[in-house]
């Protein structure tokens, strides 16, 4: 399972785009922000927490659709799917690199975007334990949502539809974390939320994405 | 080590097209499938490889010995040969690819990255890893589409020194492989349309 | 005689023919006798006026928008534990009738916020949960209609109705928390009673009777339709086949 996960991170690196392609645009989307509601910093810093994880969140979607459909494409999921990892195995180790390369980077980064959005100094350190706890939730959930839709032609547009509804709580929980982090309220409901939301995804969601596997391979 | 197969039956896309489909592959030998295109050998070896389910009937083998190999290769184009062939080895939990390498005459574009094979070096490349798979059972979906005589050849060596090494293989093919084989032509058992006005036969 | 047997596709298409005059009978009654007497013959309340009355579409269109996901929870089970067509074929029938039922609730919650609350909108959690379940409802329609093998089909979307039930739960708890809203409490639970005067009691329970009765008449029929459709399909195969 760990050459799965080291071969997708190679992949990915020289593939190029891997790493940089959904930073870039989280980074574009927060730059665009300003342009739409005006450049007073203190509407800025009141909806920073928000925009920074609707940006997150989004940067995450855009790599979704490519998580099985190169795989699937080049038959290397039929060959996984009879090898002796578990799908649920292999499922997991899709939704961690799909983690490393997007959501690791976005977490890192996000700091130097709430600078340019300027947001509270006391949110700063809520946005990174906020991000690091809720993007393997989003990866994992996406990857679910790649499960359902392998196969399909036109599976990209689709998959949005299926896995934006799913990434509710966790935006929910995610931006109220900043959020009330920002405002030096409690924050410790929400960051439990969103740890339980991400644990439990990770441990049954691998579960439904490889059913879904089996029978979009059958 | 034997694969058995009884009274199978299976379906493309919810229709059925084979049934009551049966043979027995012992070790050191290989069997042939032969018949048209289209009767539904592909989806016959990926049921038997466990892709999906029967419709009907028994197949039984021993646990983890089916290696399948599909019309598409499964490589990865930025990779290099050496790092595909490692990375399949490394999933099967086998060692050494130096086999794989030499039976296929690969050794030479080792460090060649997959994208810059040619359709039949590629095909060469994708069969090379049955062999660091480990497994004993071959199951292959035409084999020698792309292949030239040479290849072929080669490929036809590599199979004799399975089945010498008690190894087994079932291959839907339409070409002579040049080694001895069972042939077994799978279009006596194309799947009859069931008596028409059953009304539940959309629903099968 | 198991109630199983329901779920040959024949033995339904019998029963279904049969019964369906009759429920759409009680349908009609009872959503003629509820809404004209509730419409027309219940007073106007004290400090909401005439606008209460939009209750009696309102809150059996929510309370159907939920049940119908239920049944499709309760039906993709089936499918996917016992295997029968049917319970399968209901589920996507029922869906486009879920949609069309949350799509009345917005509306009508709508058309009563303006006047009660002084907006059409608002991000009360209660309507936000309603959105929500509207997007699942979409992910759920698009994902049948996107996938050509019905078996395949109906698989997939049985696992997203499952998934999509837990994280559509999930979502109702966040969104509580987000924002604590401005609807009432329960005003129609049981031990509630005395929250809701009986004059306007009565006609709502005949137009929640009314509103359950049409979407099982509705999700008969379309189910009906998918198994006919299922069996073009059949007979086209076998012409090609032929």
């Amino acid at each position: 399972m760990i050459a799965l996960l080291s071969r997708d991170l190679a992949l990915a690196i020289r593939a190029g785009g891997g790493f940089g392609l959904g930073l870039a645009f989280f980074l574009i989307v927060v730059v665009l922000v300003p342009f739409g509601v005006g450049p007073e910093s203190t509407i800025l810093s009141v909806i920073a927490p928000g925009i920074l994880w609707v940006g997150a969140l989004l940067a995450c979607l855009l790599s979704l659709d490519r998580i099985f459909a190169l795989d699937y494409e080049d038959g290397s999921l039929d060959l996984l799917a009879t090898a002796p990892i578990p799908l649920e195995g292999v499922v997991a180790m899709k939704a961690a690199a799909h983690w490393v390369t997007t959501g690791l980077p976005l977490t890192l980064a996000a700091p130097g975007l709430g600078l340019l959005m300027n947001l509270e100094p006391a949110a700063y350190g809520w946005l990174v334990l906020s991000l690091a706890l809720g993007t393997p939730a989003l990866s994992m959930i996406g990857t679910f949502g790649a499960a359902l839709t392998v196969g399909l032609k036109r599976g990209g547009l689709l998959l949005s539809l299926l896995v934006l509804p799913l990434y509710v709580p966790t935006l929910i929980f995610g931006a109220e974390t900043v959020g009330r982090g920002a405002d030096g309220l409690a924050t410790t409901t929400p960051v439990l939320m969103l740890a339980g939301i991400t644990l439990a995804t990770l441990a049954l969601l691998p579960f439904a994405a490889a059913a879904a596997i089996r029978i979009n391979l059958r | 080590m034997e694969l058995t197969v009884q009274d199978l039956a299976c379906a493309r896309g919810g229709v059925p097209v084979l049934e009551g489909v049966g043979f027995t592959l012992r070790g050191g030998r290989a069997l042939l499938l032969r018949g048209p295109n289209g009767i539904g050998k592909t989806t016959l070896l990926r049921t038997l490889a466990g892709l999906q389910p029967p419709l009907a009937g028994r197949i039984s083998a021993p646990p983890e010995t089916m290696a399948y190999a599909a019309h598409a290769d499964g490589l990865k184009a930025t990779l290099t040969v050496e790092e595909n062939l490692r990375f399949w080895a490394r999933v099967f939990g086998t060692r050494g690819i130096d086999r794989a390498l030499d039976e296929f005459a690969l050794r030479d574009l080792a460090q060649r990255q997959a994208q810059n094979l040619s359709a039949g070096q590629k095909r060469r490349l994708g069969l090379a890893r049955l062999l660091v798979t480990g497994r004993p059972i071959w199951v292959l979906d035409e084999p020698t589409v792309s292949l030239d005589t040479a290849s072929v050849a080669l490929f036809g060596q590599a199979v004799a020194r399975h089945l010498r090494g008690g190894g087994a293989a079932l291959i839907a093919t339409h070409i002579h492989l040049g080694f001895e084989a069972e042939e077994l032509d799978v279009t006596p058992f194309k799947a009859k349309p069931r008596a028409l006005g059953h009304f539940d036969e959309a629903f099968a | 005689m198991s109630l199983w047997e329901y779920a040959n596709p024949q033995k339904f298409m019998q029963t279904s023919a049969a019964v369906l005059p009759l429920v759409w009978g009680l349908t009609v009654l009872s959503l003629a006798v509820g809404l004209v007497w509730g419409f027309f013959l219940t007073p106007e309340a004290v400090n909401f006026g005439s606008t209460v009355k939009i209750i009696y579409l309102h809150v059996p269109s929510a309370m159907m928008a939920i049940n119908a996901w239920v049944m499709m929870l309760v039906t993709s089970l089936i499918w996917l534990v016992r295997r029968h067509h049917v319970s399968a074929l209901a589920a996507r029938a029922a869906a486009p009738v879920g949609l069309t039922m949350t799509l009345i609730a917005l509306v009508t919650g709508a058309i009563w916020g303006e006047p009660m609350w002084g907006t059409y909108w608002a991000w009360d959690p209660r309507l936000t949960a309603f959105l929500i379940l509207f997007l699942f409802y979409l992910g759920y329609i698009a994902l049948w209609e996107a996938i050509e093998n019905p078996d395949a089909a109906a698989d997939l979307t049985s696992v997203l109705c499952i998934v999509g039930s837990v994280f559509a739960l999930l979502s109702r708890y966040a969104v509580n928390f987000w924002n604590q809203g401005l609807h009432q409490g329960a005003t129609l639970s049981l031990d509630k009673e005395e929250n809701i005067a009986n004059v306007y009691w009565l006609p709502l329970l005949i137009c929640l009777a009314g509103f359950v009765l049409l979407f099982i008449a509705l999700v008969l029929v379309r189910t009906r339709t998918e198994i006919r459709a299922r069996r073009i399909k059949a007979l086209v195969a076998r012409e090609r086949m032929a």
